[in-house]
């Protein structure tokens, strides 16, 4: 099994004629993804040339992607300026989960975006956040599909190139995955660690998490906790940010310490505290997973 | 982006809040000139983006003209939190009867904006919150209906007994949320907000921030950024739309990603160095903003090495090894370079490094205890 993703996800995507729309498009049919539509506002009725001479055909809203071709996904790779309306469409047009490439997206924009999505039962991934791959199922976003592969641990991360770090450890030690998310790097997102861990509790296949947080907010204390309270599977985690100075914004939104709060100490506590073992370097994250996989 | 008060206090204004009057001077001589137009007590007030400014002596009361020049002369010029301070808010002094706390800001939990009041003005939110969160009161607001006239009340009423002042407090709050929204901020804090003994409400300091994502909608409010209070490198970087921390060790770092920034940040730091910034050359990369990247690295005298550490995705590995080779011909690097570079086109990356001499590593751990070693040998 999987989460989010699987043989079964039929994906739009958005943006689908855009410079990085169209080249993660043809990664992801690549992948095995199955992409049934586009959207392009303006380019209905044109058809994508996709891989092998797979044509996908391109509509000018999401309600009309969905109706023609029976969607149950959607992938943003709209400008900022226009990527929080991508996702109340995409919401509004019944697909069950929206996962949110772009970045800046403005944060009041999300604000409503996201209550929206909530109301409509959809599940959204991100903003500013690299996507999820179930290895030899599906893709949906960026994350390379030459770095993993299937087998039994969960990955959830806020970001993007690290989580490709941890990843290739796994894979370079014979550890598979079942699910990779990138749940976003920005102050709102969609889907937050206890998120991913509560539909990875409910995956048979998954039989230990590794979670990779940062500096910023109290996702990662809340998780913790969680995990003591509800998670049966062993969880391994790993905070960067433990060199960043407080009240600077690092590269993603939401990576800043504020006050006191949001600390990579406070966190790397937090997962002590509940039974989280806690990778030194992004290098000992297999090992640990290796031990108690084993134990 | 954080802004001054004087440019929070103008926004307050124009969406009709009551604002006493003030002048921004960056001479003693312009505040006096200032301070006579007012007449009577004024404030002078240090503009830095930093709190603690009373505390550290930079806001002052004067009674004088003379007492007026002796303040601005110690303010201007003064080092609050290792901003020196260029600009001073001159104001006048208001006849203070009780002081309250309204702010609101970008709430991550309930993911939408959330007014925070309290009784207890003039104080750190933070730590009030830690302490006695019973004295404040709290409300989000559900960005699909905005704020609603009864719940400006609810929080106004926690403020005041007396009508007259909660209608007040109702309506500023109203105009809060107005200005929060139509600006695109992540957070504004009126603290205080006073009433007078003759029964007026005043917000007589704010303190505001920007989301970035917002910007591109309020070509008027980049102009509030203020150049002087970063560091000229971060102004750079951002032009060439980089993210860039200055920090104080001497490992410099170009990283694609921000987690993966940080995390080598971390690492030069368990191997024994300390990084000298961070940066992220983020996604789609292209030589250029490899060049622009090395240029800021090396503009910090303290980069004994630069290390290089990438992980192709959507960055491609030829892009930013083209991109190395482009800028050691163009300036004059005289730090050492280690590299890691792996993932998307990292064969042809490592070719192109190869032929300009360069050796890569492949794993993090390698790259960084070499940069570290570097360092300490030298």
């Amino acid at each position: 099994m999987a989460i989010f993703v699987d043989e079964a996800t039929r994906l739009v995507v958005q943006g689908i004629t855009g410079r990085d729309g169209s080249f993660h498009t043809l990664q992801m049919m690549e992948y095995g993804t199955a992409v049934v539509a586009g959207v392009t506002p303006g380019k209905g009725g044109q058809t994508f040339e996709g891989l092998e001479g797979v044509g996908v055909p391109i509509f000018n809203s999401m309600d009309e992607a969905v109706a023609e071709t029976g969607a149950n996904a959607s992938a943003v790779y709209v400008p900022p300026a226009f990527a929080a309306g991508a996702v109340e469409e995409a919401a509004d047009a019944g697909v069950s989960l929206v996962v949110a490439i772009t970045e800046g997206v403005p944060v009041q924009d999300m604000a409503r975006a996201h209550a929206f999505a909530r109301d409509r039962g959809a599940r959204v991934l991100g903003p500013n956040c690299p996507g999820v791959i179930s290895p030899g199922k599906a893709k949906v976003g960026i994350i390379p599909g030459n770095i993993v592969t299937p087998g039994p641990v969960g990955v959830i991360s806020r970001s993007g190139t690290l989580t490709y770090e941890a990843v290739i450890h796994l894979t370079n030690a014979g550890i598979g995955q079942t699910t990779c998310v990138g749940i976003g790097g920005d102050p709102l997102i969609g889907t937050n660690f206890v998120d991913a861990l509560e539909a990875f509790a409910d995956d048979a296949d998954t039989e230990a998490i590794v979670m990779i947080g940062e500096i910023g907010g109290t996702d990662e204390q809340e998780a913790a906790q969680w995990v003591s309270d509800h998670l049966e599977i062993p969880v391994v985690g790993f905070i960067a940010g433990q060199t960043a100075p407080p009240g600077r914004r690092m590269g993603h939104a939401g990576a800043i310490i504020s006050g006191a709060s949001g600390t990579a100490e406070e966190k790397m506590k937090a997962f002590e505290d509940n039974g989280i073992s806690v990778a030194k370097r992004p290098a000992d994250i297999a090992g640990l997973i290796q031990g108690v996989l084993s134990a | 982006m954080n802004i001054h008060e004087y440019q929070a206090k103008d926004i307050l204004r124009a969406n009709g809040i009551p604002v006493p009057p003030g002048e921004v001077a960056t001479t003693a001589d312009q505040a006096v000139a200032v301070a006579e137009q007012f007449g009577g007590t004024v404030v002078v007030k240090a503009q830095v983006h930093s709190g603690g400014r009373g505390k550290a002596g930079g806001v002052k009361l004067a009674a004088t003209t003379a007492e007026v020049r002796e303040h601005a002369e110690n303010i201007l010029g003064m080092t609050i939190s290792g901003l020196t301070v260029e600009k001073i808010l001159v104001t006048p002094a208001e006849d203070i009867d009780t002081e309250a706390y309204v702010g609101v800001l970008i709430d991550r939990k309930s993911q939408a904006a959330t007014f925070m009041v309290s009784a207890e003005g003039g104080i750190d939110i933070e730590e009030v919150a830690h302490t006695n969160p019973d004295a404040i009161r709290k409300l989000t607001v559900d960005p699909r209906y905005g704020l609603m006239n009864h719940q400006a009340y609810w929080l106004a009423n926690s403020l005041y007994e007396n009508a007259g002042l909660a209608k007040q407090t109702a309506k500023i709050i109203r105009q809060l949320y107005a200005a929060f929204t139509s600006s695109g901020a992540s957070m504004i804090e009126i603290n205080p907000l006073i009433t007078t003994k003759s029964g007026e409400v005043k917000a007589i300091d704010a303190k505001m921030s920007i989301d970035d994502s917002e910007l591109f909608r309020h070509p008027e409010l980049v102009e509030y950024r203020d150049l002087s209070a970063e560091p000229a490198a971060e102004t750079k970087a951002r032009e060439a739309d980089l993210s860039y921390v200055k920090l104080d060790g001497n490992v410099g770092c170009c990283v694609n990603g921000a987690g993966l920034a940080m995390a080598t940040m971390d690492l030069v730091k368990y191997y024994g160095g300390e990084p000298a910034n961070f940066l992220d050359i983020g996604g789609s990369s292209n030589p250029e903003k490899v060049v622009s990247a090395l240029e800021i690295i090396t503009s910090d005298p303290n980069v004994k090495v630069i290390l290089f550490n990438i992980f192709g995705g959507i960055t491609r590995g030829d892009d930013v090894a083209r991109g190395i080779v482009e800028a050691t011909k163009r300036i004059d690097i005289k730090p050492p370079i280690v590299i890691r570079l792996t993932g998307t086109n990292e064969k042809e990356g490592l070719e192109i490094l190869a032929e300009a001499g360069f050796t890569a590593f492949s794993s993090m751990d390698e790259v960084v205890e070499q940069a570290v070693k570097i360092v300490n040998a030298g």
